[in-house]
Formats: C-alpha cells, sequence, structure tokens
C-alpha cells in the first residue's frame, strides 16, 4: 500500500517536471548549458604556503578562535600549556592522535595534570558531556575563510567528539592548509562524514547581539604547526 | 506549542497596515536589516571575483533545472546505494504524511529539528502534533519562536521581531512546559538566554532517537546531503539521533560536488556577511558506503547511531514537490527555484524593511517571497495574489541576489500572470490589484517620503524613468502606472483620497 503510493508520487513527479520542461529540447543535454567557471579556483599567484597558515590564523582569530602558530618540535607543550591555561582536567583523544602530540601532557610541571580519555572503545556521548574538552586533528584547512575540515579520519574522531565537549583544540599542519573553498573540496571525500568548522558556534538570534557558543563547543582553540 | 500559522491570514496590504503600526517590529528591523545589510557588503566586497561566482551560481541552478528530472535521478540513486533512502511527495501532505508514517515506524513520541524552511512550507510541526509527536525546534530562534506560540518573521534571524525582555519572559514562561526549565533569576542578556537556551536542548539532543532537518544542498553525483548553519543544533540533529529525516524540495539537488565550491562560496557571505559560517556538516547516506568509518582501523562500536559514532544509522530523505514543478513550467518564473534561501533580498527590500516577515502572510518573506509563494501555491488566494504587488520594482534584491534571481522581472511577469491568467482562479477585480499596489507604496506618509528621497526608488515613482530590466507594467498596472506618472500627490490627500476609494 505504501510501497504503491510512494512510486505513484514518484512517477507523477517526475511526469511533472518533463511536462514543466517542455521548452527544454529533447537532444539538449546538461553540459550544452552552460557553466563559467572563471572565478578564482588556486591561490593567488605568488602565494606560499607560509602565508596561507598566517591568513588562516588570523581569519580564525577573526571568528574569535585562539590560535598559535608552533614548531613542530614545540608542539606536545604547546598542547599542554593550552589544556592547562583552559583548566581541562579530562579530555578524549580519538584514536589515531599522534602519540607524540601526547607527550606534553604527562610532562612535569606542565599545570594541571591533564587524564586522557581515549575514544577507543568509544565513549558513551552522556560521558562526553562530562568530559572538558577534546584534542583532534584535521584534515585540511581553508586559509581565505577560516575553516578547518575535519573527515572522521585518524586524529579527528567521530562527529561527537569535537560536537559535545565544550571545548575543541584543534590541530592542523601548515602543509595542510589550502588557499579557498575549491581547492579543499577538491581534496576532500564526500563519502566522508565532513565537518567544516569556522570559528566557535554561534548566535546573533537575540537583538543581533553576537553570543559565542549555543551548541557545539564554545571555545575554539588551534595550533598551526609550521 | 505550534499554535500559530499562516493560513487565514489577512493579504498583504491589510498585513501590512497593521506591521506599519507596530513600532517595536519596525525598529528591530530596521536595525537588523542594515546590519546585515553592512555586513554582507564588506564581506562580498573582499572577493574580487563575486560576480564570477554569482554567474557560476546562476549558471549552475539553470543547468540543474532544465535537466532536473535526471539530476533527482541521480541523486536518488546515490543516496540508496549510501544506505539511505529516498521518499518522492507531491505535496505538503503527502510530506508530512511520510515524515509522520517514518516516525511512527520507529515507536518515538518526539523529536528534534533543526530550522528547515521547507518544514515550515508543509507545516510538519502541526502534523506531527496531530499525531502526538512533539516536535522540539532546537534553532535558537525557532525555539523562541515555538516556545513563544508566535510565527517567525525572518528567514535568517525568525525571531528578529522579539526583543531581550521579551526573550527572557517566553523563557521563563515557557520552558518548563516543555523540558528543563528556565534557571531561577535568568536575565535578559542575550548571552544568558543563549545559556538557558543550551541547558534545556541539551537533555533533549543527548535523548532523542529521530532528528528531522532540511537540506541546503543535495549533490546528485555523490548522493551528499548538506546543512551549512551556525549554532551546532545541526550538528547534534545530524549525529546524535539513530534516525535522520530530511525534507529537501526537489530544486535543491545541485549536478557536482564541485559545483559546492560555489555555493559554500555565495551562501555564507551573502546570509550572514561571514566568510563561512561556523558549522557545515555534510553526509552520504548512512556513510555505509566506500571511505567512511572512524578510520583509525580499531573500531568496535556498530557503526553509528546511539553511541554517537559517525550518525544515524537510518537516513530517509524525503523529495517535495509542493508546486515546485509548477513553478518549473513558467519559463520565467522558474528562476524562483534557484533561491538559496540566503536572505539577502529581504535585507535589502525598502518594504520589507518597513512592513517586515509577517505581512506576507507566507512562510517564504519579503521578495523572494513575492515571487515565489504565489507560484508554489498556485496563486491560489487573494493574499497570494496581492504578493507580486508587495515591491516598489527598485531593483536592489536583483543586484544582491547570489545566484541571479531576476526579482523585478518575475514580478512584473506575475502581476501580469496573476492578473490574465489566474489559473482556473476567479480573477480579481483590476482596480484592486491596483490599489493593493498603491497600498504597498503609499500607505504610510514616512513610506512614501523615504521612497522619494532614495534615488532607485524615485527612479520607479516619479514620473519618466523607467528601472533596469523590468519590462512596462501591463494591463491592469496602467491603471497604478497612470497614478505614477501623475504628479506625485501630497501625503494627506493621497491618504484622504485611498481610503474614500477603496471600496
Ligand atoms: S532570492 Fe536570491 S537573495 Fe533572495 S533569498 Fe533567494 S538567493 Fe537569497
Amino acid at each position: 500500500m505504501r510501497e504503491a503510493a510512494m512510486s505513484e508520487a514518484r512517477a507523477e513527479v517526475l511526469h511533472r517536471i518533463r511536462r514543466a520542461l517542455a521548452d527544454v529540447p529533447d537532444d539538449e543535454r546538461p553540459q550544452d548549458v552552460p557553466v563559467a567557471r572563471d572565478y578564482s579556483r588556486s591561490a593567488p599567484p605568488g602565494a606560499d604556503p607560509a602565508q596561507a597558515a598566517k591568513l588562516l590564523a588570523e581569519r580564525l582569530a577573526d571568528y574569535g578562535a585562539a590560535v598559535r602558530l608552533v614548531p613542530e618540535d614545540a608542539v606536545a607543550r604547546a598542547v599542554a600549556d593550552a589544556l592547562a591555561a583552559r583548566g581541562a582536567a579530562r579530555v578524549v583523544v580519538p584514536g589515531g592522535f599522534p602519540r607524540e602530540w601526547q607527550a606534553g601532557l604527562t610532562t612535569e610541571g606542565t599545570g594541571t595534570p591533564v587524564r586522557i580519555l581515549s575514544d577507543d572503545p568509544r565513549v558513551p556521548v552522556s560521558e562526553l558531556d562530562r568530559t572538558d574538552g577534546t584534542v583532534t586533528t584535521a584534515a585540511t584547512a581553508i586559509a581565505e575563510t577560516g575553516t578547518l575540515v575535519l573527515d572522521g579520519g585518524p586524529g579527528q574522531g567521530r562527529r561527537a567528539l569535537t560536537l559535545v565537549p565544550d571545548y575543541h583544540l584543534c590541530l592542523v599542519r601548515a602543509g595542510q592548509v589550502v588557499f579557498g573553498v575549491p581547492e579543499a573540496l577538491a581534496r576532500l571525500d564526500p563519502a566522508r562524514p565532513l565537518t567544516f568548522v569556522s570559528g566557535p558556534s554561534a548566535t546573533s538570534d537575540i537583538e543581533l547581539e553576537r553570543v559565542e557558543g549555543v551548541h557545539g563547543p564554545r571555545t575554539l582553540e588551534v595550533i598551526v604547526i609550521v | 506549542m505550534s499554535g500559530a500559522t499562516f493560513l487565514g491570514m489577512p493579504s498583504f496590504p491589510g498585513a501590512a497596515k497593521d506591521a506599519l503600526a507596530d513600532t517595536q517590529l519596525r525598529r528591530n528591523l530596521a536595525h537588523a536589516t542594515a546590519t546585515i545589510r553592512g555586513k554582507r557588503t564588506d564581506a562580498v566586497g573582499e572577493l574580487d571575483d563575486w560576480q564570477e561566482l554569482r554567474e557560476a551560481g546562476r549558471a549552475i541552478k539553470e543547468r540543474t533545472l532544465r535537466h532536473l528530472d535526471r539530476y533527482l535521478l541521480q541523486l536518488e540513486e546515490r543516496v540508496t546505494a549510501a544506505g539511505g533512502r529516498v521518499h518522492w511527495a507531491r505535496d505538503a501532505e503527502e510530506a508530512s504524511r511520510i515524515v509522520v508514517d517514518l516516525v511512527r515506524s520507529t515507536g518515538e513520541r518526539e523529536l528534534v529539528k533543526v530550522k528547515s524552511m521547507a518544514t515550515q512550507e508543509i507545516g510538519l510541526n502541526e502534523a506531527l502534533a496531530e499525531a502526538g509527536i512533539a516536535a522540539y525546534e532546537t534553532d535558537l530562534a525557532e525555539l523562541i519562536v515555538q516556545l513563544g506560540e508566535d510565527l517567525p518573521s525572518h528567514l535568517l534571524v525568525p525571531a528578529i521581531h522579539r526583543n531581550r525582555a521579551e526573550i527572557r519572559e517566553i523563557f521563563l514562561r515557557a520552558m518548563g512546559e516543555h523540558g528543563a526549565a528556565a534557571p531561577d533569576g535568568l536575565g535578559d542578556a542575550p548571552a544568558e538566554l543563549a545559556e538557558a537556551a543550551r541547558r534545556h536542548l541539551r537533555e533533549k539532543f543527548l535523548r532523542a532517537k529521530v532528528a528531522v532537518s532540511g537540506a541546503n544542498f543535495l549533490v546528485a553525483d555523490t548522493g551528499t546531503a548538506v546543512v551549512v548553519e551556525s549554532e551546532g543544533n545541526g550538528r547534534m540533529c545530524l549525529t546524535l539521533p539513530e534516525t535522520l529525516i530530511s525534507v529537501a524540495g526537489i530544486e535543491k539537488v545541485v549536478p557536482t560536488w564541485q559545483d559546492l565550491e560555489v555555493f559554500l562560496q555565495l551562501l555564507p557571505r551573502s546570509s550572514t556577511g561571514e566568510r563561512m559560517n561556523p558549522y557545515t556538516s555534510t553526509w552520504t547516506g548512512t556513510g555505509t558506503g566506500t571511505g567512511t568509518g572512524t578510520g583509525t582501523g580499531t573500531e568496535t562500536g556498530s557503526g553509528a547511531g546511539a553511541d554517537g559514532g559517525e550518525g544515524p544509522r537510518a537516513f530517509h530523505l524525503v523529495l517535495l514537490d509542493g508546486g515546485r514543478s509548477d513553478t518549473l513550467a513558467d519559463p520565467v518564473g522558474r528562476q524562483a527555484l534557484n533561491c538559496i534561501r540566503c536572505s539577502a533580498c529581504l535585507n535589502v527590500c525598502p518594504v520589507y524593511e518597513r512592513v517586515g516577515g509577517h505581512a506576507y502572510g507566507s512562510v517564504y518573506p519579503g521578495p523572494i517571497g513575492a515571487i515565489l509563494s504565489p507560484q508554489l501555491r498556485g496563486g491560489a488566494t487573494e493574499s497570494d495574489r496581492s504578493l507580486p504587488y508587495a515591491s516598489t520594482l527598485c531593483g536592489a534584491c536583483y543586484e544582491v541576489c547570489p545566484v541571479k534571481i531576476n526579482i523585478p522581472d518575475v514580478l512584473v511577469h506575475l502581476r501580469a500572470r496573476m492578473v490574465d491568467g489566474g489559473r482556473r482562479r476567479p480573477v480579481p477585480k483590476p482596480e484592486r490589484l491596483a490599489m493593493a499596489a498603491a497600498s504597498w507604496v503609499l500607505a504610510e506618509p514616512s513610506r512614501l517620503a523615504a521612497a522619494q528621497r532614495a534615488g532607485a526608488l524615485a527612479g520607479r515613482l516619479l514620473p519618466g524613468r523607467r528601472g533596469r530590466g523590468a519590462s512596462r507594467l501591463p494591463g491592469p498596472l496602467s491603471a497604478w502606472t497612470d497614478a505614477r506618472d501623475a504628479p506625485v500627490p501630497a501625503e494627506e490627500s493621497f491618504r484622504a483620497w485611498w481610503r474614500r476609494t477603496r471600496r
């Protein structure tokens, strides 16, 4: 019964569409409708990766995210410092997050001792809600728009991990930063669940006054590894 | 909870008059539109290739619409291959029924919802309520509207007609009835109010088994759905529940993944005036196709759902016609289906700024509502047929539209069509339509004065100048055109004349 109604609806909608498009010649193919892609699809000439990383940092800062540019050998220390400054005592770390970057968390003298919850096996959501934050890597980042993209790959975790806790510390390598949206999409795999993050969650729903943080992490910090 | 409705609302001129009298609404709206307008101008001005992006956006939409059947079939095939299910709905009622049945089959009595124009359009919350299913809106503004048993007034900031004191009142009064109550001593600072919403909704997110969303884009060649948002409530709805039901108009499809590179630039800059909105989520079916997973290779969970994996175990996509195929049949009016719901045209519209969203009697307010609603609903009511007159044809909406919908052209075209064609409806008397138009522009002295000050508007109101692109005002509008081409009467005398000649 339901199935019959459904296939009937499908057939009718398609029929209506075809009827509505009577003005489209039968032999017209989609590619016969020209789409000029003469907008910018790559970095401006002469832009180098270091500039892209700096631009990313600036644009993320515009959204209210705290951003640090850190050399590779100081990453573990920067992670530990960030968590200590935040006062985060229990943080979730996804599977595949580089061990060497967690090293700072057990180093003496970095302030608050941080307890690491591994997300392997998965931490239940109700438990996630009680953690102080999460530390992840990213799949790519877009300098021009100040955007981090996570695809659930190693070190990035499932979606809930960077959503339920109130604090997200995200690490991205300068080499992962592209200039604009077109380059980023070309690198990403649409079959994966993608999350584009541009600053902390925000609303301007009340008298247009910007409030940072409604449901997602209210604090976003970023370490760009240069 | 969903007592308010757009059905049976007065037609535009009447509603507009009421709205004009509401000074709080007008103040809020003027502030909102001016602020967003400024941000948009800056964000757009940053891109050297904005016009090329706009043209690409328009062209992609044109390509899509001219081959819509093909793209929908491709989308269906890809979504299905990735573990999702696609449902087709001829009209609002059918779409609502599909959703209600899907929710029922899960055995759940409540669900969380992320703001979606399509679900508003089909009156889904009402249908769910009738079926005994509670639908909780999770967008802050929608929550305010829902708890206040109110109607949204703007596409992007639906609660812009409420000030902070009113919102505090609503939260204190209504939150407790529907879940976690607002904290005692709740103040009216926006941050405090947002915090109250966070707490009220968090409990619902963690508990929810079913979510309903819309989709900003559906990608035909990959089967990917895209939700663009700010607050993170969308992410919650797409991530935590076991079942996700997305309702989207058939025009939301775009041909390729690559096409998103255009729209993900056009939409945030046009909409909130940001380089990028805080969160965009994409998903392809239930992620049981290729290339998904946590990527650690040590996955132990069941894959998705209740344990907060990569997303729901079950994904249903409801494709809604609801008058879109009729809209498609009009080669001029068709371009209204390009719309990506950015709301830029609302924010530049002098008429919208004066009267607000409620006056349009439709879920789609402003210039886009004036061309979309009458087409989607086939011009069935007088209220709808009056909508194409909700404009001064100043052309500002066309200039900002990121997909280059020539709204003034379509308005003029629809004015003619609604009058001449009438679509098997009784045709209203031409004089009445002309009066509706006059009422729009001249119903209020300050509006006329403002209009005369603004150069672009003056071009439309004063004799001897015709605006860009818009063709000659047809048939019954000659009454209006004649009045317009006459010397502009003194405000009071026009008002007096208007009152006298109204019936
Ligand atoms: S008509 Fe154009 S400007 Fe208006 S909401 Fe739609 S896309 Fe935006």
